[in-house]
């Protein structure tokens, strides 16, 4: 039997990765539900940004926060570049699949070619050391990095709830002409929303860089996790995201403690698999 | 000529075309090439034997899958497991079996689901390839350090084992590729096009939708298996990470595309050209050079190819051998019109359809309370209503779209309130949609050709063409059979609603507002095409708001008002009620 500290140290640190797997799919749920394109290349942003953050760092000694400010509207360009050319070629939800797939083959060829195919390890923290609560230690940087997710998810959810632009984005996506003719501008919103996502991808991305050992690789192995928190927590829904992301973070770290970590990866799945089972219509 | 319809030259040359292609196969290694052209050879074989599993599911079906490498895996795994103890023929197709028993659990899971049903699609097979590399880590089949299959050994035929299974590679890509071309000009491809096309409407004019994308699934993914299997010979040391690695669903995936998904020789087509792309970069940086180019592939093949090669020549050949430009007027009846029979008009008849107590809510709004209602055979019942009084819904009731919260509906003797749509189409019930919703990218002969395959009378191919020429003719478009959907105008688009109702041989026909949009001139044209179906012996249910056909065309007229009936009887009595004109005007309390 496993001790009542171990079992409450894996919920915490299922409490974390929950938090960046839903940092990680913001972007991806907004861009799938407002845009219907299921941006692959969300994943190839993120670990640009992981790899711009960890170079920054090792090369100049920046620190991956003035990194991180830089880059977001540099990432939001970016965003904005890939949705003018899905707006010119009209790609469509499948073809989105397709393209995105192949620009992540490019972004992930061209990490390669850069940084080589090694292991990198970004040797910085924002804060060393870790917050106990009694028996369990919270790394400050995980903390931190739980912060800045679910501020940016609320803050995302409050935009989409509270203000115009979150009306005029359902009328976009309900009817574009009727929006339209009521003054939405579809096109600037469309713009607006993947920048947004790419400067998600390119937040996730410093964080990852903190947190992980980077391997040009390793892009393809956030796929599942991350979609599934974004299938789990409803198309669009920030809240949701953060939610799913949770259940799915703990799971995983439940089934590392009380099976083996080498079974971890099955529980995200399981959870998907099980609610499409019983609830259909639920997704 | 489409994609969906091989012309007869196809029909006789392909099977020769396969026959050569594999004597000249089984002949090569009489010649003794060198050892690495067979290998080579078998590599592009492996590469068309996925490509085009993959095609026969998701280029003809249009569900992407990226669980090519999970099936295959599944192939590996179960030839490196089994195959030692039982003999290959029948190690192939237990590995074949059981990749095909997992695609139809997963198609049996996502395909139920009514939403998002591609997204969930591409996400549960990309997922599929994770849980079974994990599975297969960390239980016996694996555990860890690959598995070496020195036990089997293949028969020997022309003395090397490398022969035979260059031998059996080209076997299953052949096959495949024979497979892929039945199934496109088989009654399983028609529908397997127009699930692509439109999934509903495929299912309400009668193909059994469900069972059709679980058929496709099953024979793309034994493919896969069966290939597995024969890979796991020729890698002889199976690991995790090399089979359930993403870049196989991949380039699987890219070679269906660059060829055309959705034709049986797009995948070939691909897989050669990329295998001998990347056979051609061998060796480090080229090798990242040639992944990048890869990607490059994929992004403008889709965004420049969308149909693939083969989309590109069969485009330029169709348009070298076109007839000239086709006129853009409006489709002309050509049979005399017969008159209507004033003596059909029967009250005491037996009703074909006898709703009770229909109702449908959605997320609170009541779309249909309590309706009961009667079709009698032989009949041209109007409904009326004004926007949003639930006359759509009611037709998406009795057409089997939406399922009714409660209620009962019989149609001549059979409860159907709760059957699928394609079991109701069988039955003989036909609709047309008010936005005509054609299947967008086969002919317009194809689109009439599946209700008459599918429908009441259930033709073979022959038949069924014949039958949908004789539906075109009869509203007017038989000299646009080859046409594309998207090149008719408004009128000549509901008038192929109209056809494809006509061929379904129904007993029921429900027309969605055909009139709205029409100019004058269309609508005198199509009310005297409705009478001339009605005069051919079908029932017809006639939703409409232009008053002056309802008038003009029906026995008798039933009102829907906030998705109750409010009134039923002799049209003009019906329109003179005040509950109806309280409808209409809007007094509050016109629905009680």
């Amino acid at each position: 039997m496993i001790s009542a500290t171990l079992l409450g140290q894996s919920v915490l640190s299922g409490l974390f990765s929950g938090c960046l797997y839903a940092l990680l799919g913001l972007g991806l749920t907004l861009s799938w539900r407002y845009l219907r394109i299921i941006n692959l290349a969300h994943f190839a942003l993120i670990f640009l940004a992981a790899y711009i953050a960890y170079w920054m760092n090792s090369a100049y000694g920046f620190h991956p926060l003035l990194t991180c400010l830089a880059m977001i509207p540099a990432f939001f360009a970016l965003g904005v570049a890939q949705q003018l050319l899905f707006i010119r070629f009209k790609v469509g939800e499948f073809a989105s699949v397709i393209v995105t797939f192949g620009l992540t083959i490019i972004v992930e060829s061209l990490i390669q070619w850069i940084w080589s195919a090694d292991f990198v390890r970004m040797e910085t923290h924002l804060a060393r050391g870790s917050l106990e609560i009694g028996k369990l230690l919270a790394p400050w940087d995980e903390l931190f990095m739980c912060a800045v997710a679910i501020s940016v998810c609320v803050a995302t959810w409050a935009c989409l709830n509270f203000t115009w632009l979150g009306k005029a984005l359902r009328a976009s996506l309900d009817n574009p002409d009727i929006a339209a003719s009521f003054g939405v501008p579809n096109r600037a919103l469309a713009l607006l929303v993947s920048g947004a996502a790419a400067s998600f991808a390119a937040i996730g991305g410093v964080f990852v860089a903190l947190l992980y050992t980077l391997t040009p690789s390793s892009i393809y192995s956030w796929f599942g996790v991350v979609l599934a928190t974004v299938l789990l927590g409803g198309l669009g829904s920030p809240l949701g995201a953060i939610a799913a992301g949770l259940l799915i973070g703990v799971g995983e770290a439940m089934t590392m403690a009380v099976v083996a970590p080498s079974w971890a990866p099955i529980a995200p799945f399981t959870l998907l698999i099980l609610i499409l089972v019983l609830w259909p219509e639920r997704i | 000529m489409t994609a969906a319809a091989p012309t007869q030259t196809s029909r006789r040359a392909a099977p020769l075309g396969f026959a050569l292609a594999l004597i000249a196969l089984a002949a090569l290694p009489l010649a003794h090439p060198p050892p690495f052209f067979e290998s080579f050879l078998y590599l592009i074989f492996f590469w068309i034997a996925l490509s085009t599993s993959w095609t026969i599911l998701s280029g003809f079906t249009g569900y992407v899958s990226f669980g090519h490498g999970a099936f295959y895996g599944v192939g590996m795994y179960a030839m490196a497991d089994l195959g030692p103890r039982l003999p290959l023929w029948l190690a192939l197709p237990v590995a074949g079996a059981l990749a095909a028993a997992l695609g139809v659990v997963i198609g049996a899971i996502v395909f139920r689901v009514r939403r998002l049903r591609g997204e969930l699609f591409a996400l549960l097979t990309l997922a599929l390839a994770i849980v079974l590399a994990t599975v297969v880590l960390n239980t016996p089949i694996d555990g860890g350090p690959g598995v070496f299959l020195n036990g089997v050994v293949p028969p020997q035929i022309y003395k090397s084992p490398s022969s035979t299974i260059y031998l059996m590679g080209g076997v299953v890509a052949i096959g495949a590729m024979a497979l892929a071309w039945h199934i496109q000009s088989a009654k399983l491809g028609r529908g397997l096009f127009a699930i692509s096309d439109d999934e509903d409407v495929a299912e309400v004019l009668g193909v059994p939708t469900f069972g059709y994308k679980i058929a496709a699934i099953a024979i793309s993914s034994a493919i896969a298996g069966v290939m597995g299997a024969v890979h796991a010979l020729f890698i002889s040391y199976v690991t995790v990470g090399e089979t359930f690695s993403i870049t196989t669903p991949l380039y699987v995936l890219l070679m269906a595309v660059l060829g055309g998904a959705r034709h049986w020789a797009g995948p070939a087509i691909g897989a050669i050209f990329i295998t001998a792309l990347s056979y051609s970069f061998v060796g480090g940086d080229f090798a990242l050079a040639a992944r990048a180019a890869i990607g490059l592939t994929l992004v403008l093949a889709t965004l420049f190819l969308p149909d693939g090669v083969v989309g590109l020549i069969l485009k330029s050949w169709r348009s070298r051998h076109a007839a000239p430009a086709p006129e853009a007027a409006a489709p002309e009846a050509r049979e005399a019109m017969p008159r209507p029979d004033p003596a059909r008009f029967d009250w005491a008849a037996k009703p074909l359809v006898a709703a009770r107590g229909v109702s449908l809510a959605f997320r609170g709004v009541q779309a249909l309370d309590g309706v009961d209602l009667d079709i009698r055979e032989g009949e041209i019942l109007g409904l009326v209503g004004p926007n949003g009084s639930g006359k759509s819904t009611l037709i998406n009731v009795l057409s089997g779209l939406y399922m009714p919260d409660a209620g009962e509906v019989r149609f001549g003797g059979h409860e159907i309130a709760r059957a699928s749509g394609h079991a109701r189409a069988r039955l003989g019930v036909a609709r047309t949609f008010q936005i005509p919703r054609p299947f967008a990218r086969v002919s317009v002969l194809d689109n009439v050709m599946v209700p008459a395959m599918f429908g009441a009378g259930g033709l073979d191919a022959t038949a069924a063409r014949a039958r949908a020429m004789e539906a075109l003719a009869f509203v007017g478009l038989d000299g646009r059979a080859d046409a594309l959907p998207a090149t008719l105008n408004l009128h000549q688009r509901k008038f192929l609603e109209l056809a494809r109702a006509l061929a379904s041989d129904a007993r029921l026909i429900m027309l969605d507002e055909v009139l709205a949009g029409l100019t004058p001139r269309e609508i005198a044209n199509a009310i005297d095409m409705v009478r001339r179906i009605h005069a051919r012996g079908a029932t017809i249910l006639f939703v409409e708001h232009n008053m002056r056909a309802v008038l003009e065309l029906t026995d008798r007229l039933i009102v829907l008002n906030q998705g109750r009936l409010i009134a039923d009887g002799a049209p003009r009595a019906v329109m003179d009620d005040p509950a109806v004109i309280a409808a209409y005007l809007g007094a509050p309390d016109a629905a009680h």
